[in-house]
């Protein structure tokens, strides 16, 4: 524990040298407080307090965004190493390389839980500043903070795999991107076309569902969406969200990070430094 | 006594070459070893097997009695790279702190290490900063951490000044009278040949020889050069007197065995007053070494 413990500690230092944790923080307070200035018209139409129309829209701004900050971070993990040659000397250290993986994960959650709880933190003060009724939402934001850690620590462990499978760094930004482009934008495109194609058949009632919740992005979406009917409203895919039950989206998310990371481990023993 | 180190007919093979070939070799506590030979004939790769990085393909390692790479070895061995790399945005007392946590020592023993190779007014600038022997200060303050009882240091000194290259055979000699093993790889033969035990030489992965330069000398038996000078006006009578020498300007150059040394000298002696002085010259360490080191056609 103390060596995790020592790696997390030097690569939250690089991090705050490297400036990700002023670009993260900064990421996630501007696209909040735009969002949530853009997304305050509605709210007396939906009967909805303020702030829980802000965590509806914060909610689809977190699917982009989070997983997007996570493989930033993250595609260096391993490739960076193996490019700047000081992989060889820190194995011959008695850490494992679980170890190694496990201490870059806790700095880099560290980092993504500031540049989360400035974002959203930001977002709720304005809405609370405005709606006096706003505090009901609270429960419904403090779910969306810790769904996002969980969802960027899936994506962290992914990066780590990625960028132990590129052993480069470019090579691994590439994966990064189509990882992105693949689990966040084409995936729900494609169950979409799936969906008209099958015309409400077995594929919708039956394999959608799965297919939803296998995507930890889709996971995290239903769960913050299924626990609060008003933001479901919101985001115009109730329906989707109401026929899984939001305990199956919640073993996913917690499912991801960890299988990722181990897949991230054994890609990595292969690695001769 | 159990060996530091101990490897039996250890053979590696890259896809297409032979990096190492039935290579036996112990190394006993407090001994300081040198590895020498030509630019890849297997050095890194020895030293890369005995750390664990990279698999062999038959023999036998132990390193401090246990398998390379598993705990007990890599808790008592210590490594310094061909060519040591840290992350630049990191100081290099962030750098050792980090390494001494890895270790479980205290971090606060950073600036005793760094002050140790002489690196005390740097440690609070970034790595990205350094210069290159700089940076190979820090890679053998890292070596010191936690007194470790096997050193394998690749070319420790390559990029180090002058000075800075007897500081550190001051402290390799520190650490080997505390017990400490030592494997060191070098190109530059005469501080080798001064500050360590023992010589071992590979060539095409092969362990040619190994021991002390005199037992080197001896194994190697190259011809010994005499330089005889005449006296004015007996060059040619000298010249017709020692027939296998060759005249060459002022002087007279002949070359003769180890075990011939004796009786030339006293052949020259006898010459009498046609000869004015005579210099004998022993084969170089740099002729001794490329005797073992000749690669295949040379
Ligand atoms: N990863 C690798 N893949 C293939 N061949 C390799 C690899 N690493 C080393 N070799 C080969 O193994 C041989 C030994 O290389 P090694 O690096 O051990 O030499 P060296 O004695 O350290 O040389 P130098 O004095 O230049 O540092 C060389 O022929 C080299 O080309
Ligand atoms: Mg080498």
């Amino acid at each position: 524990m103390s060596r995790i413990l020592a790696t997390a500690r030097s690569e939250f230092l690089i991090a705050l040298r490297n400036r990700w944790v002023s670009i993260a923080v900064a990421m996630m307070v501007v696209f909040s407080l735009v969002l949530s200035a853009a997304g305050s018209a509605p709210t007396g139409a939906l009967g909805a307090d303020r702030l829980s129309v802000t965590v509806a829209s914060l909610t689809s701004l977190a699917v982009y965004l989070v997983p997007l900050v996570a493989l930033l971070m993250s595609f260096d993990g391993v490739a960076g190493e193996v490019e700047r040659g000081t992989l060889p000397l820190l194995l011959t250290y008695p850490l494992s390389r679980a170890e190694l993986l496990t201490g870059k994960l806790f700095a880099h959650v560290a980092v993504l839980t500031f540049a989360v709880a400035a974002g959203y933190g930001s977002a709720a003060l304005s809405a609370i500043a405005t709606d006096s009724a706003a505090l009901a939402g609270t429960p419904a934001l403090w779910r969306l903070f810790w769904t996002s850690i969980l969802l960027g620590a899936a994506f962290l462990c992914l990066g780590y795999a990625l960028s132990a499978l590129a052993q480069r760094p470019s090579g691994a930004a590439g994966l990064a991107i189509g990882l992105w482009l693949a689990m966040i934008v084409l995936y729900d495109l494609g169950l979409l076309a799936a969906i008209v194609a099958d015309g409400g058949g077995w594929f919708t009632t039956e394999l959608f569902p799965w297919l939803l919740i296998g995507n930890p992005a889709d996971a995290f979406r239903l769960y913050n969406l299924a626990a609060s009917e008003a933001t479901a409203a919101a985001a115009g895919i109730g329906g989707a969200a109401n026929a899984i039950p939001p305990m199956h989206a919640l073993v996913s998310m917690l499912a991801w990070p960890v299988l990722a990371l181990g897949a991230a481990v054994l890609i990595f023993r292969r690695i001769t430094p | 006594m159990m060996q530091t180190l101990t490897l039996s007919r250890l053979t590696k093979r890259y896809r297409d070459t032979e990096a190492l070939r039935d290579v036996s070799l112990d190394v006993a506590p407090g001994e300081r070893v040198a590895l020498l030979g030509h630019n890849g004939a297997g050095k890194s790769t020895l030293m890369k097997i005995i750390l664990g990085l990279i698999s062999f393909d038959s023999g036998e390692v132990q390193v401090l009695g246990a398998a390379p790479g598993s705990g007990p070895a890599r808790a008592g061995v210590a490594y310094l790279p061909e060519s040591v790399a840290f992350h630049p945005a990191l100081t290099g007392l962030e750098q050792i702190r980090h390494y001494l946590r890895l270790r479980g020592e205290p971090a606060r023993l950073a600036s005793e290490l760094l002050a140790r190779v002489g690196l005390a007014d740097a440690g609070r600038r970034r790595i990205g900063t350094y210069s290159k022997g700089m940076r190979q200060r820090v890679g053998l303050a890292q070596a010191l951490i936690g007194h470790p009882r096997l050193l394998v240091l690749d070319e420790p000194t390559s990029g180090l000044d002058p000075v800075s290259r007897r500081d550190f055979y001051a402290l390799l000699d520190g650490l080997a009278a505390e017990g400490a093993s030592v494997l060191l790889s070098s190109h530059a033969l005469t501080e080798v040949e001064a500050r360590t035990d023992r010589l071992v030489i590979l060539s095409q992965g092969r362990l040619v020889t190994q021991g002390s330069l005199s037992d080197l000398r001896r194994q190697a038996d190259l011809p010994i050069m005499l330089h005889v000078t005449p006296r004015t006006g007996a060059s040619g009578r000298l010249a017709e007197a020692l027939p296998q020498g060759r005249m060459n300007g002022t002087a007279l150059h002949m070359s003769c065995g180890q075990d011939e040394k004796l009786a030339t000298l006293s052949r020259i002696a006898g010459l009498g007053e046609i000869v004015s002085d005579v210099d004998v010259t022993p084969p170089s360490l740099e002729d001794i070494y490329s005797h073992f080191s000749r690669r295949d056609g040379q």
